[in-house]
Formats: C-alpha cells, sequence, structure tokens
C-alpha cells in the first residue's frame, strides 16, 4: 500500500478523483500519523485540538458527493489544518492563549466557510504562539512545537504548528497566519513553502487580529503548487472585511505548473541589498548564492537592488504591531467569554479584568501591550506611531522603485536554521531578528513565498529563500518558487524531508 | 466636598460671563448597526440583536454602513459644515464591560463634518451657534447596575449589560465654544438643542425622542470674571434628557460654580450627573490627564471618502432649515407670534402645513388641529400625529364646513365617526345624518314655531333689537337637533319680523 500522507495535495486530489482513494481513507491516514507523532514528551505538539470525529464525516460526506459526480472542488475530500487564530465553529479557538482556553467560536471565519464549502475535511487547529506573538513557537500558552528535522530543536514561529504539521505529513495543507514572518519563515525552518498573499486578497474576517494593518492568512504546504492550489481556495473579495481587495487573484495554479516547466528567461529579480551581511549565517548564504545560480542558469536576469528604508522596518513594526494588539487585546477582558480569575471577597469588575488578564496572557503578550499603550499615549504618540507610519510609506515607496527595475526581489528568508529549544527565550530581540527580511512585505502589504533552499552544511536543518513581488502580482511567486523548486528537487534527487518522517525508502 | 452656597443667578451674570460647549449624540434611525448587519429596532428582548462584530467576539470585524455615513453627511450639510473629502475611524480606547472590544469605534482627529453653524432665535434675538464638527461612532451596551442605592456601578451588587444597543449609529454633534450669551445662556442652550431636533426630525435621520435616549445632550460649562479672555475651568454635566434639563442643568451649574469661585475655590474638571427630580448636578467621575483614549486609526476600516457628486446629491435631499420653514409658513399663513408658537409647541405644524395644503384655511387648519383634535390627543395619551384622521380628512371636514353642508359643531361628531373609523367625512355625514337642513320649509316651520314660543323676544326684534335673534336661533337649532344652517335660520327670522 502506498503512503497517502507523503502525496502532495495535488497528488491526493487526483488520486481523490482517480478514484484511487476515498477521502476517508486519507483523513483516517493523516489522523494517524496525527496520533503516532503529536502527544507524548517526544511528541511535536503541532495541534492544540484534533477533530477526527468531524473530519472523519467530512470526508465521508465528500465521498458520497464524489461518487455522485458532484465534488466541490478539486480539492474536496483532501484534508487540512487551521491555525489556531481563525474562528472554526463548533472548534476550539484559542490562538495560544491561555485567557482563551475552552472558548468555542459561535461562527466560522471567512476562510474557515470557503474552506467547508470546498469540502476540505478539517483535522483539527494547529499550535501557535500566542496571539501570534514569536518567531519560536516557545510562546505558545499550550507548549511549544517541536521541529520534525530535529526534535530538540524550534519549528519557527508564529505558524510553528502549521509548518511542522505540513513537514511531518500530518496535513498536505494548512492555514497559517503571516504578521512579519509568521508563515514564510516557520517554512523555512522545515523545509516547506510557505505564502503570504498580497495584503487583503485574503479575507481577515475570523481571524483573532494580531495587528490588523499587518496580519494576512496565507497557504503553507510542502509544494509550491499545493500553496497556490490553496490561495486560489480561500483567496477573493469578502464583504465583511473592509480591507478586502476587490475580485480575485487568478492564474496562481497556472503560474506554478508554467513555472515548474523552468523557463525564467527575462523574469529580473533584485538581491536586495540590505538584506545580506553579519546577521546571515554563513551555511544560509551559502544555499542562498547557490539557489541565484540556479534562477540564473534558468534564465533569470539577476541585479541587485537597495531598497534603503528596510534598516528602518524592524524598528517600525515593533512599534506599529505593538500599537494595533494593545488596543485589540483589550476585548479580553473575562466580561463574556474566556479565561475568568476571581478575587477572593466582592471584587470590582475593573479587579476581574485585571486579574484576568494578569492570569490569562504571557510575557510577550503583556510586553507588546504595554509597548503599544505606551507608544499610543498621549504626548507619544508622534514621535513613536507617527514615525513608524512615516516609515511605513517610505518602504511602500521603496518597493515601488524596486519593482520599476525588476520583477522581483530576493532575500533568504530567515538569517539561520532552527535554534535550540529554550536557547533564547530569554532573549526577545533575538527572536524579532528573526523577521528582519519577512516584516517589510507586511509593512508595504507586497506578497511573498518562502521556498525551502537546501539543507545547511553545518546543522542539516533546512533553509528557505524568499521572493517578493508587488501587491496582486503574487502570481509571480508561483511562477519563479515552483521553477526553483523544480530545478532544486531535480539536483537533490527528490524534494527534501525530515528523516524521521520520511516514507521508507527515502 | 464641602458643598457651596449656590449664587443667585441675577449675580452670576452680573459677575461672571458663561462659556458652553454642547454635545449632542444622535442616534440614527437606520435598520441596521454602525458596523455590522444587526436590527437597531427599540424595544427588543436584551441580547437577542447581537452578532459576533457588535459582540466584539474575537476575530469578528467591523463594515461601515453606508446608510449612516449619509446619514451624517446629511446633517453635517443642514449644519453648514465642511464635508470632509477623506476621513477616517479611530479608536478610542477605554475599559468598561458595556464597551464589547474596550474601544469604541469613532472618528478622532478626522471628522465627516466640520467646522459649521446653526443660528438659534432666543427672545427675538439670534445666536450663531459654531459647529466644531459631527462625527460617527457606535454606541455601546445598555449597563444596568442592579442593588446599591443609586442606580449606579459603585455599591451594586451585580451588573447586567445589553449589547442590544452597542454598535447603533451615533452621530456627535460638537459645537464650538457658546460665548457672550450672559443671561440667555440658559434659554441658548435649550434653544440649541431644540434646534439640532427640529433639524433631526426634518432630516428624518433619527426617531429623535429624548425621553428614550434617542437624543442626549452633555453640557460643558465654565465662568469667567466678567469682561476676562481667558475660560475657566469647565465641568461635563452627562445625558441631559430633555429641553427643560438642558435650561435646568445649564442655570445649575452656572450657580454651582459661582459659588464655588466666589468663595475661593476652583471648580474641578468633572463629568456629573444631572438629576431630574430636583434640577441639580452630582459630581461623577473625575475627568483628568488619566483619562487617555490612545485614539489611532481603526486599522479594519477603509478611509470614508464621499465623491463631491455624491455630497452635492445629498445637499438637494435637504429639507428647508426648520426655523427658516417656521418663518415662512407664519408669513404665509398670518398667524400672530402666539399663534405660531402654540403651532409648534403642540407638534401640530407639519399637520397645518399639510391641511393647508390640502386646501383648508390656515386658520382653520389650525382650529382643528390646536382645539378639537388636540383634546382628544390628550385624552387618548397620544401624540397629535399619532391619531387617525389625516390632514388630508380635516380639510375634507372644512371643506364641508365652507360649503355649509355641516357647521363646526357637526363637523365634531364628524371627527368621532373619523376616528371611530367609520369612513370618510362625506360618508359620515351621511350615516350619521348629520347634513345641516337649509330646506326653506322645514327651516320655516320650525321658526314659525319658535316666534309663537317666544312671544317677548319676536317683539323685540320687530322693536329692532336684531341682537335678540340669537335667543331665536338658539330655540331653532335646538329643535332642529344642531342640523340647521344658522345664517338661513337668522335671515328666515329677521324677514318673517321685519
Amino acid at each position: 500500500m502506498s503512503s497517502w500522507i507523503h502525496k502532495t495535495a495535488a497528488e491526493q486530489a487526483d488520486a481523490l478523483a482517480a478514484g484511487e482513494v476515498t477521502s476517508v481513507e486519507l483523513v483516517q491516514a493523516h489522523l494517524d500519523q496525527i496520533a503516532a507523532t503529536n502527544d507524548g514528551p517526544d511528541g511535536l505538539n503541532s495541534f492544540l485540538h484534533v477533530d477526527a470525529e468531524g473530519a472523519l464525516v467530512q470526508a465521508k460526506a465528500s465521498d458520497e458527493r464524489r461518487a455522485e459526480g458532484q465534488p466541490l472542488h478539486p480539492l474536496d475530500g483532501v484534508p487540512i489544518a487551521i491555525k489556531d487564530v481563525l474562528a472554526t465553529k463548533g472548534l476550539p479557538t484559542t490562538a495560544g492563549s491561555k485567557i482563551l482556553e475552552g472558548w468555542v467560536p459561535p461562527y466560522d471565519g471567512t476562510v474557515t466557510a470557503k474552506i467547508r464549502a470546498a469540502g476540505l475535511p478539517i483535522l483539527g487547529k494547529t499550535n501557535m504562539d500566542e496571539f501570534a506573538m514569536g518567531s519560536a513557537n516557545e510562546n505558545s500558552a499550550y507548549g511549544p512545537v517541536r521541529n520534525p528535522w530535529d526534535r530538540t530543536r524550534i519549528p519557527g514561529g508564529s505558524g510553528g504548528g502549521s509548518a511542522a504539521a505540513v513537514a511531518a505529513f500530518q496535513a498536505p495543507l494548512a492555514i497559517g497566519s503571516d504578521t512579519g514572518g509568521s508563515i514564510r519563515q516557520p517554512g523555512a525552518m522545515t523545509g516547506t513553502v510557505g505564502v503570504k498573499p498580497t495584503y487583503g486578497s485574503v479575507s481577515r474576517y475570523g481571524v483573532i487580529a494580531l495587528a490588523n494593518s499587518l496580519d494576512q492568512l496565507g497557504p503553507c504546504t510542502r509544494t509550491v503548487l499545493d500553496a497556490a492550489l490553496l490561495q486560489e481556495l480561500i483567496g477573493g473579495h469578502d464583504p465583511l472585511d473592509s480591507t478586502s481587495v476587490p475580485g480575485k487573484l487568478e492564474g496562481l495554479v497556472e503560474a506554478a505548473r508554467s513555472g515548474a516547466a523552468g523557463d525564467l528567461s527575462g523574469v529580473r529579480i533584485g538581491i536586495v541589498t540590505e538584506l545580506q551581511g553579519d546577521a546571515w549565517s554563513a551555511p544560509v548564504v551559502e544555499r542562498f548564492d547557490e539557489a541565484i545560480e540556479v534562477l540564473r542558469g534558468l534564465g533569470a536576469e539577476i541585479t541587485e537592488v537597495s531598497l534603503p528604508s528596510f534598516v528602518h522596518a524592524m524598528a517600525a513594526y515593533y512599534l506599529i504591531l505593538p500599537a494595533e494588539c494593545s488596543s485589540n487585546l483589550a476585548k479580553f477582558d473575562a466580561m463574556r467569554y474566556g479565561l475568568r480569575v476571581t478575587p477572593d471577597g466582592s471584587p470590582s469588575a475593573e479587579e476581574v479584568m485585571r486579574v484576568s488578564r494578569d492570569a490569562g496572557f504571557g510575557d510577550e503578550v503583556k510586553r507588546r501591550i504595554l509597548i503599544g499603550t505606551y507608544a499610543l499615549s498621549s504626548g507619544y504618540y508622534d514621535a513613536y506611531y507617527g514615525q513608524a507610519q512615516k516609515i511605513r510609506t517610505l518602504i511602500i515607496e521603496d518597493f515601488k522603485k524596486a519593482f520599476e527595475s525588476v520583477d522581483l526581489l530576493v532575500s533568504p528568508t530567515a538569517p539561520t536554521t532552527a535554534w535550540a529549544l529554550g536557547e533564547k527565550t530569554d532573549d526577545p530581540l533575538a527572536n524579532y531578528l528573526q523577521d528582519l527580511a519577512t516584516i517589510p512585505a507586511n509593512l508595504a502589504g507586497v506578497p511573498g513565498i518562502s521556498v525551502p533552499s537546501g539543507t545547511s552544511s553545518a546543522d542539516g536543518l533546512p533553509t528557505g529563500i524568499q521572493f517578493l513581488a508587488p501587491v496582486l502580482e503574487d502570481a509571480r511567486l508561483y511562477r519563479v518558487g515552483a521553477a526553483l523548486e523544480a530545478a532544486l528537487t531535480e539536483r537533490w534527487g527528490g524534494r527534501i524531508v525530515p528523516s524521521s518522517y520520511a516514507q521508507e525508502g527515502e | 466636598m464641602s458643598t457651596r452656597e449656590l449664587v443667585d443667578f441675577d449675580e452670576v451674570v452680573e459677575k461672571f460671563d458663561p462659556a458652553m460647549g454642547l454635545e449632542i449624540h444622535v442616534e440614527l434611525n437606520t435598520n441596521t448597526k454602525m458596523f455590522c448587519g444587526c436590527p437597531t429596532a427599540f424595544g427588543a428582548e436584551p441580547n437577542t440583536q447581537v452578532c459576533p462584530t457588535c459582540l466584539g467576539l474575537p476575530g469578528a470585524m467591523p463594515v461601515v454602513n453606508g446608510k449612516a455615513v449619509e446619514s451624517a453627511i446629511r446633517i453635517g450639510l443642514a449644519l453648514n459644515c465642511e464635508i470632509a473629502e477623506w476621513c477616517r475611524f479611530a479608536r478610542k480606547n477605554y475599559f468598561y464591560p458595556d464597551m464589547p472590544k474596550n474601544f469604541q469605534t469613532s472618528q478622532y482627529d478626522e471628522p465627516i463634518a466640520f467646522d459649521g453653524y446653526l443660528d438659534v432665535d432666543v427672545e427675538g434675538e439670534t445666536f450663531r451657534i459654531g459647529i466644531e464638527r459631527a462625527h460617527m461612532e457606535e454606541d455601546t451596551g445598555k449597563s444596568t447596575h442592579v442593588g446599591g442605592s443609586d442606580g449606579r456601578i459603585h455599591g451594586a451588587d451585580y451588573s447586567l449589560v445589553d449589547y442590544n444597543r452597542a454598535g447603533i449609529p451615533l452621530i456627535e454633534i460638537v459645537t464650538k465654544p457658546i460665548l457672550g450669551t450672559g443671561d440667555k445662556a440658559p434659554l441658548v442652550a435649550k434653544a440649541y438643542v431644540a434646534a439640532i431636533r427640529d433639524l433631526i426630525v426634518a432630516l428624518g435621520v433619527s426617531d429623535a425622542r429624548m425621553d428614550q435616549g434617542s437624543i442626549r445632550a452633555d453640557v460643558n460649562l465654565s465662568l469667567a470674571p466678567k469682561g476676562s479672555d481667558v475660560l475657566g475651568t469647565r465641568s461635563e454635566t452627562k445625558n441631559v434628557n430633555s429641553l427643560r434639563s438642558v435650561e435646568r442643568a445649564v442655570r445649575y451649574e452656572m450657580s454651582r460654580h459661582a459659588g464655588i469661585l466666589l468663595s475661593g475655590g476652583s471648580v474641578l474638571q468633572e463629568t456629573r450627573h444631572f438629576h431630574e427630580n430636583d434640577g441639580t448636578t452630582s459630581s461623577g467621575r473625575e475627568k483628568s490627564d488619566a483619562e487617555d483614549y490612545r485614539y489611532f486609526p481603526e486599522p479594519d476600516l477603509v478611509p470614508v471618502a464621499p465623491s463631491r457628486e455624491w455630497v452635492e446629491q445629498l445637499r438637494a435631499t435637504l429639507p428647508e432649515n426648520p426655523a427658516k420653514k417656521r418663518a415662512r409658513l407664519q408669513q404665509e399663513w398670518g398667524f400672530s407670534d402666539l399663534e405660531m408658537r402654540d403651532t409648534v409647541g403642540a407638534g401640530a405644524l407639519d399637520l397645518v402645513e399639510q391641511t393647508v395644503a390640502a386646501g383648508a384655511a390656515p386658520q382653520a387648519a389650525r382650529k382643528w388641529w390646536l382645539t378639537e383634535l388636540a383634546r382628544r390627543a390628550n385624552d387618548a395619551g397620544v401624540e397629535l400625529a399619532e391619531l387617525s384622521v389625516t390632514p388630508a380628512q380635516v380639510a375634507e371636514v372644512q371643506a364641508l364646513v365652507d360649503a355649509k353642508t355641516i357647521n363646526d359643531k357637526l363637523a365634531r361628531q364628524v371627527f368621532d365617526g373619523l376616528l371611530a373609523g367609520e369612513g370618510t367625512p362625506e360618508e359620515i355625514v351621511a350615516a350619521r345624518g348629520l347634513a345641516v337642513v337649509s330646506d326653506d320649509g322645514a327651516l320655516s316651520a320650525a321658526v314659525d314655531k319658535a316666534i309663537a314660543e317666544n312671544p317677548d323676544v319676536a317683539d323685540k326684534i320687530r322693536d329692532g333689537k336684531v341682537a335678540a335673534a340669537g335667543a331665536l336661533i338658539g330655540s331653532v337649532m335646538k329643535e332642529m337637533r344642531g342640523q340647521a344652517d344658522a345664517a338661513r335660520v337668522r335671515e328666515l327670522i329677521l324677514e318673517k319680523l321685519a
């Protein structure tokens, strides 16, 4: 029997269409993998909640539709995992926080609704840094996620759960959210593909907001084609999200398929000057340089471009994000839902709020609430939030200017490979620096993709390469990403996978 | 805090200049809430008109109600404001259990309408009230504090929150400082709120019921020593919920401030609560620098950018300014000031206007609405406009009177019929047999009878005392059960006794 879980989402969809497998079999295979790998002292902890029963019911319904010749979507019946940041009716949604422990949303986020409407069985909810704050998934109130490549290592964050689930064949598809790199950086750390679509091209309705002006849902997959299939499924205008762009991005799957043919002649790719230097570890740069040569070999025109305002991106990001999140998280006050801690005596509502928030939020969340509250306070607003918005404008201008001379920008996704669990937990700044290359895309709203660039010659862990495209030009990411993926896979003699989860013989 | 003497109002205005600022919240009558599709109907069971967005559930997002934006622009235009070409919503951050998100989505430094004015008349003098801004925001939920002495949160046993009100669209209208009103300050404040209410009614954008809280006024007041150009410290009296209360609150605060200032104290900048029962105010929460709302642009909403074309289209829908309209109608109708004031006061202006438009003479229209129908509305405990009699029907009744088919007395019975739903005035006249008798045969017999029964009166008339005819007319009317044409009766009497 072939191992269904090791197939890509596109292959699973094809097998369903060809009648070689049922959705129930696919879902069961993934549930088995989750059961075997998720829990226990050595488990990945990538899932916070597994809905075996629900997923099987949905799979059965999918099989029935297919038997009647009426599948809802090409991916109907292919299982998926959803980051715990997105509201799922009837399924617990915690955003990785104690303050939402046990909360079951009475409604579906728009992307959840689209997934259900397309008939993809939902396996469960994936672990994440609390309220998506982190680059290592160590800020989850429900314990860290382990990296399938080395279970003593972090998987990246904040979407460590979705990336690890996909890398460890617990799910072929997963939804992530990317506010400063939370889809792309874990993708790089786990040898998977992660895409942050153009801001507004995928609805945020139902996403527990970290920073509304930066957040974006996107696909976490093992291949570029799978990511394209998933983005086309979840994208499109949503009247419930005022910031969503009109229309729907088309041609992503087509771009991935044609890109895989490998011809990049005439495509101009700019290496970002500001995303090079000492901060980037030698093994990461080594794989990056190698990938650049591959791209050149495929016909791409490689140049170097400077985006000078990038040096201020981190500073601006860590003012805008805390400002927005300090306000977003105010709603968690123990009055209507979530954790409530009632002190002894007859406490006032204000005391209950204070004590509950103190008990429910982790340190990183409190840190950012404090920073954001300070940055927005009267007398400091102009100096902090106001200045940060100006930098944001400059970064947008930098992108516009750069895209006059190149079609895409490229950099390593993250400066290093995955580090050891616990190694940097006491050093928030070291964590923040992980997002050096990914943050500018969120500030400007442009789309970005991370694809595997290989494994480090030093520690054997995966490295990633990131492409950025102009707003609404997500198709370019898929074309170039698929071309590079195809060339590198050929060079490696197959995709890179974590050995403990690989199919026998791989 | 020690209580200080209230200062007599005359002494206050002799020694101080009042400065006022009025903030009026208008609840719009849109079918749905400001940022979600929940219904806005008043009086539903608590927490039945709610959804993820207006409950502030994690992940839910707002979408701006276009109708509310339209109403905001129309209010702005009616207040002679500029309409922003581009403006944003902002979050006003503070914690309170009736605020689902612990921030209120409002507007801060980019209001939809700004820099306007409204003229109000007080005792023949016109005051131009500067409008600083009119902005859009959402209402909070409604807290009910159970137990404790005064229904306030402190000392309550527990509190209930109804989120049906959370997210109802509000327009907040803020004046510029109102200066130079002197002893007329309380009346100017009242007249301003009344003018806003009239404007809102004319625009049709709100139920405009102060008693239900659909218009709520906050009164900011400070005093400065006479002639000083430095404003004093202000107090903010919240939720003053009737026109009379607005006047009383200003008057009370002026006396209270003066008491503090004259005894060498300083006024505390604070929120105050107005008490309807005795017209006083008491200290609410202190408003200090500690209150920092950390405003910033709402990142979940895109800017509102009304096109100039749309604004001009909306300008074309504006009703006539109520004050100007009143002046025009008074002129056209030839009403005295008193008649006009009574008409407006009775809420009969539109009814009279429509009745006149349907063909009745203005004085006749006024007479029916302000006497006969006002009395019936009063008896039934309803507003005049809520009576089941329409202006067109009143005009029809008057037309029957003008045609001498009925007289005023019979007309009252026609109104009875109308209120009882017996059909059109003509049908009622026919069905109840109310038509005046002007058939000379029948009248002549009745007149002869009256003359025969009242020989003394008949003699007086024969002697030229024509005024005595009234007694005979009364006699005939009684005989005819009111259904005689009095003028014809008079003619017949005079003919017969000539």
